[in-house]
């Protein structure tokens, strides 16, 4: 089971802030962050990955995605 | 593949190239001198256009914004990224658009033309990127404590098309009321017979300008708001390169087509009041800041079926009609009688509303 952070119907750069709140707190393990536009998938996805975690995985989730990020 | 390029550090570099080419290549087939595309002054002209103002010298219904919105629906629509929603504080949003409309008019440009003033040797647009920079600066400290408008939801498709419809209906009345020359109106458009508003690039390469930036930037998500904000919140250039890219491409444009000519004096509609050209877009920049988004962003979103970009558009323009109608804009003489008690209500307005939205989200 891993974490979620909701970032459904929230505009740049909320998202991207949820998810950098997140993974400062917890530094290893799984998240999964939805979002609803493309725009917050890259966000996210970009944010992630320069923290040094991994995207594992991107699935569509209702009308957005469900983005899981992960690090050892 | 596409999609990928346009993700990536390359893609928002060549979109910020484009504008880069293609603003200077405007001013040369027509438009006003450092201003080939600026979305604030454009929305001003359109208000104008309108009659919500009636400064006879910028007056134009302007191809490029109607072009930024519709290229943004139909590369949403391409590539399955269209998606209503609205919802988030529209008021709030409809209040910040006029305000930065406002101080943007200060300065006599939005970030776009700032880096285009920049670029064609305006060195007061310093000032004025200062200020976008200090008041970018100040939302981000906003964010940072938890400032948010709220979610939106997603809605009717109808929702979203909105504002395309709009701009559709405005491209309307500019084949049913054209241009008369000596004619100040034709039907229920005005025109401007000197001045910024009457110069202004023929209308099917403004046009199909506005279309291929408004495709391209909706792909990209350029942001020139979201550049300085993302360097100063994240240390992130993802957005930042493509800012870069734009004044550097302008630059050697502008060089090349002999339009660059550095100074501070008697620059194209600019004046050189250096605290009220740092203070309007000090409001500008907060004002984006707080919104998500840059004027031009605003248009992408809207034309993409950000319902609530679509209110912070029409605020702008109703922000034009009042900038103009109170003597709150500047022009080359200088700040305006009423510009800079303008921004200093702005600037607390701005405030108010930083301090008092930061609710948790649930």
């Amino acid at each position: 089971m891993s974490d979620i952070v909701d970032a459904r119907g929230l505009s740049c750069p909320q998202p991207v802030l949820l998810t950098m709140e997140k993974i400062k707190k917890q530094t290893k393990g799984e998240v999964a962050i939805l979002v609803d536009t493309d725009t917050s998938k890259e966000n996210v996805s970009r944010a992630a990955m320069s923290q040094g975690w991994k995207v594992k995985g991107v699935k569509p989730d209702g009308t957005g995605y469900k983005i899981t990020i992960a690090k050892k | 593949m596409i999609r990928k390029f346009f993700a990536s550090r390359w893609g928002i570099i060549s979109v910020g190239a484009f504008i880069g080419v293609f603003a200077p290549l405007l001013q040369k087939w027509g438009n006003p001198g450092n201003m080939g595309i600026c979305v604030a002054c454009f929305e001003r002209d359109i208000a104008g256009a309108l009659g919500l103002h009636r400064a006879a010298v910028v007056q134009y219904m302007r191809p490029e914004i109607v072009g930024f919105v519709l290229g943004a629906l139909i590369a949403a629509y391409l590539f399955k990224e269209f998606r209503p929603r609205a919802g988030s504080a529209p008021i709030v949003r409809f209040v910040l658009g006029a305000f930065a409309m406002i101080g943007a008019l200060v300065f006599l440009g939005c970030p776009w033309r700032a880096m285009l003033r920049l670029a064609g040797g305006d060195w007061n647009a310093v000032f004025g990127i200062l200020g976008l920079i200090g008041g970018i600066w100040i939302g981000t400290l906003f964010l940072r404590k938890g400032y948010n408008l709220g979610r939106a939801q997603e809605t009717h498709t109808s929702v979203g098309w909105l504002l395309p419809l709009i701009m559709l209906g405005f491209l309307c009345l500019m084949f049913i009321f054209p241009q008369v020359e000596g004619q100040d109106k034709t039907g229920v458009l005005f025109y401007s017979l000197k001045g910024p508003g009457s110069q202004h690039a023929p209308l099917f390469a403004a046009l199909g300008v506005g279309l291929a930036v408004g495709i391209l930037a909706q792909r990209t998500r350029f942001c020139t708001m979201g550049a300085f904000r993302d360097l100063i919140l994240f240390r992130q250039i993802h957005l930042f390169s493509g800012v870069v890219a734009l004044v550097v491409v302008a630059f050697i444009t502008n060089l090349i087509l002999k339009q660059f000519h550095p100074g501070f004096v008697s620059q194209p509609v600019a004046h050189t009041m250096s605290l009220w050209n740092f203070g309007g877009m000090v409001l500008a920049g907060l004002a984006f800041a707080l919104a998500g988004g840059c004027p031009g962003r605003q248009l992408f979103l809207a034309g993409e079926g950000d319902g609530d970009a679509a209110v912070f558009v029409l605020g702008m323009i109703v922000g034009a009609g009042f900038a103009h109608n109170f003597g709150l804009a500047s022009s080359p003489q200088g700040v305006g009688p009423h510009g800079i008690a303008a921004v200093i209500i702005g600037f607390v307005v701005c405030l108010f509303i930083g301090f008092t939205m930061r609710k948790k989200v649930a």
